[in-house]
């Protein structure tokens, strides 16, 4: 079952390069706001499989709060991120 | 006095929530609120100094599952001068914005920058850490939006996906050291650390993540717009404390946690990284024609002196020489604070009476303004690291510490980066002197001219004339 938790940890060492990919070389507003929230998902999916004791004792539940909290911030920070950038547009479109 | 960290966070918490209820007494209860932390404050830095490092648990949860809170000397001084920055900047804000609705945004989020700032310093484990740094992150790029025009707005955005990228490779590294460490606690992790793949890749994450939020050349990019459009005591803050505590982070974790798996060979390249911001960072502030850009280009350089001190900590054994070179950075750090939050409130009221913050034509400025020209000087003072100026015992170290571990390069960055920071001020007060007649009155706007004297004051004479207890202070560890 460890080949089960690094498969996942790895996968989410890979959707976090990606995002990070994306937040640095994507041009678009949006992209990058989206990109940002893919590496977000890839790191929590790291933490996840850190939880993982073996098939016998329960998950680790301190990893998973640091998920649940991340994932809180991530929201906030994305509403934060797109408020702004619907106010950039508007200003734009009123120019 | 372990009451006083209760205090440090919930004290500037209540009165967010009370100014966000009551918009119309908001300047009020965040004055007052403001001196209350400032005494919280004051209560810790004497309670570290008389009794040493302190340590609370909430509600009695010991650490690893609950929420601790500590101070040694190192927080207990940035606590303090968070403080005072900030009661400052909280009383010339009072004046600045001078619409309700304005207040109404302005305050809350100003309370709740305060509040997580005080929780960042007292934070002892990397997750509360991690929380607190979001929460810096978020209330700073708000508060950074309020300028409201296109510029602020295009700027605080970037600044947002900035930070929001430290944040994901900070939390990365917390991750990795959990799975290899089984601990977030600081404490505990530094003597259970050890050097490996494991602590390095958990390091490199955190620290290029931190690096991002205290914008460390290259990666600086976004600093100068974020600090040059925002509100006059948004950007106070943002330059003097809010990148001050991502780069308390990096000293932490550098000096103190990791401090057995940085190698040298790292230290070097932080030391590299930090010349360049010192020679780019001064040149441009050199070259730019807006005051606040100057002033934002100022504070890249000034962070870059801080990671020069890297390199030689590392190469000195530990031992009195040691400490009076960790002393002399923090000094720096200290003394940058009040100097870069005095000199932007001053091109805060530079910028209201003339209606521009152009260097070229800020002829006549120390006839008209003649208390807040002198704020500027005395800011110069310490931003150049003149004698009786904190920062010049700061440089003094640096310069020791070179000469000492005979790491030559750092002193001829240090020097060249001092002669810049003289040409930048210089230039400035050259047209501030510039003959323009104007009636005379030394102190035009009392309320808004006294917090950014008193903050130069501090950072060109007392730090400087009075610094020696800082010293002390920073040998009581955790």
């Amino acid at each position: 079952m460890l080949t089960a938790q690094w498969m996942y940890g790895l996968a989410g060492c890979v959707i976090m390069a990606l995002g990070l990919r994306g937040a640095l070389l994507h041009a678009s507003l949006l992209q990058r706001i989206v990109a940002i929230n893919v590496m977000g998902a890839g790191v929590f999916m790291l933490l996840v499989a850190v939880a993982y004791r073996g098939p016998v004792l329960p998950p680790d539940p301190l990893p998973h709060a640091l998920v649940l909290t991340g994932i809180v911030v991530a929201v906030s920070a994305t509403a934060l991120a797109l408020a702004l950038a619907r106010r950039l547009h508007a200003e734009q479109e009123d120019d | 006095m372990t009451d006083a960290m209760i205090w440090l966070v919930a004290l500037p918490l209540a009165a967010a929530l009370a100014t966000l209820l009551l918009p119309r007494s908001a300047t009020a209860v965040a004055i007052g609120s403001g001196l209350a932390t400032t005494v919280a404050a004051g209560l810790l830095l004497f309670g570290v100094a008389t009794q040493g490092a302190l340590h609370y648990e909430i509600g009695g949860w010991s650490a690893g599952l609950g929420i601790a809170l500590r101070a040694d000397g190192l927080s207990a001084l940035l606590l303090m001068m968070t403080a005072l920055v900030a009661l400052a900047a909280s009383v010339y804000a009072s004046a600045y914005f001078s619409a309700v609705s304005e207040r109404a945004r302005f305050w809350p989020l100003w309370l709740l920058l305060w509040t997580s700032l005080n929780a960042l310093l007292l934070s002892g484990d990397l997750f509360n850490l991690y929380v607190t740094l979001e929460l810096l992150g978020l209330s700073a790029v708000a508060l950074a939006s309020l300028g409201g025009k296109h510029a602020a707005v295009a700027a605080a955005l970037r600044y947002l996906l900035v930070g929001l990228l430290g944040s994901m490779l900070f939390l990365a590294g917390v991750g990795l050291i959990y799975a290899g460490y089984g601990t977030l606690d600081l404490a505990t992790l530094a003597s259970v650390v050890e050097p490996g793949p494991v602590a390095w890749t958990a390091l490199a994450l955190m620290t290029t993540g931190l690096l991002l939020k205290t914008a460390l050349f290259p990666l600086h990019f976004w600093l100068p717009p974020t600090h040059a459009s925002a509100p006059a005591p948004v950007s106070a803050v943002l330059s003097a404390l809010v990148v001050k505590a991502a780069f308390y982070l990096v000293l932490r974790l550098w000096l103190d946690v990791f401090a057995d798996v940085v190698t040298p060979a790292a230290a070097n390249l932080l030391g590299l990284l930090g010349a360049g911001a010192v020679l780019w960072g001064s040149w441009r502030a050199l070259r730019v024609e807006r005051l606040k850009l100057l002033a934002a280009w100022s504070t890249v350089a000034q962070l870059g002196y801080l990671f020069l001190f890297f390199p030689l900590l590392l190469a000195m054994p530990p031992g009195p020489a040691r400490d009076l070179a960790a002393g002399g950075l923090v000094m720096l750090a200290l003394t940058h604070g009040f100097a870069k939050a005095g000199l932007f409130l001053a091109i805060g009221i530079i910028q209201q009476r003339c209606g521009h913050d152009m260097i070229r034509e800020l002829d006549g400025t120390a006839q008209r303004l003649p208390a807040t020209t002198f704020a500027i000087a005395l800011a110069g003072v310490a931003l150049i690291g003149l004698p009786p100026s904190g920062a010049f015992l700061g440089k003094w170290q640096l310069l020791a510490g070179a000469v000492a571990t005979g790491q030559w390069v750092w002193l001829v960055v240090t020097a060249t980066g001092s002669l810049l920071a003289a040409a930048y001020i210089f230039r400035v007060l050259g047209h501030a002197f510039g003959h323009r007649p104007y009636p005379n009155q030394p102190v035009t706007v009392a309320r808004e001219e006294w917090p950014a004297l008193l903050l130069a004051a501090m950072a060109a004479l007392v730090l400087g004339l009075a610094g020696a207890p800082v010293w002390g202070l920073l040998e009581i560890g955790t």
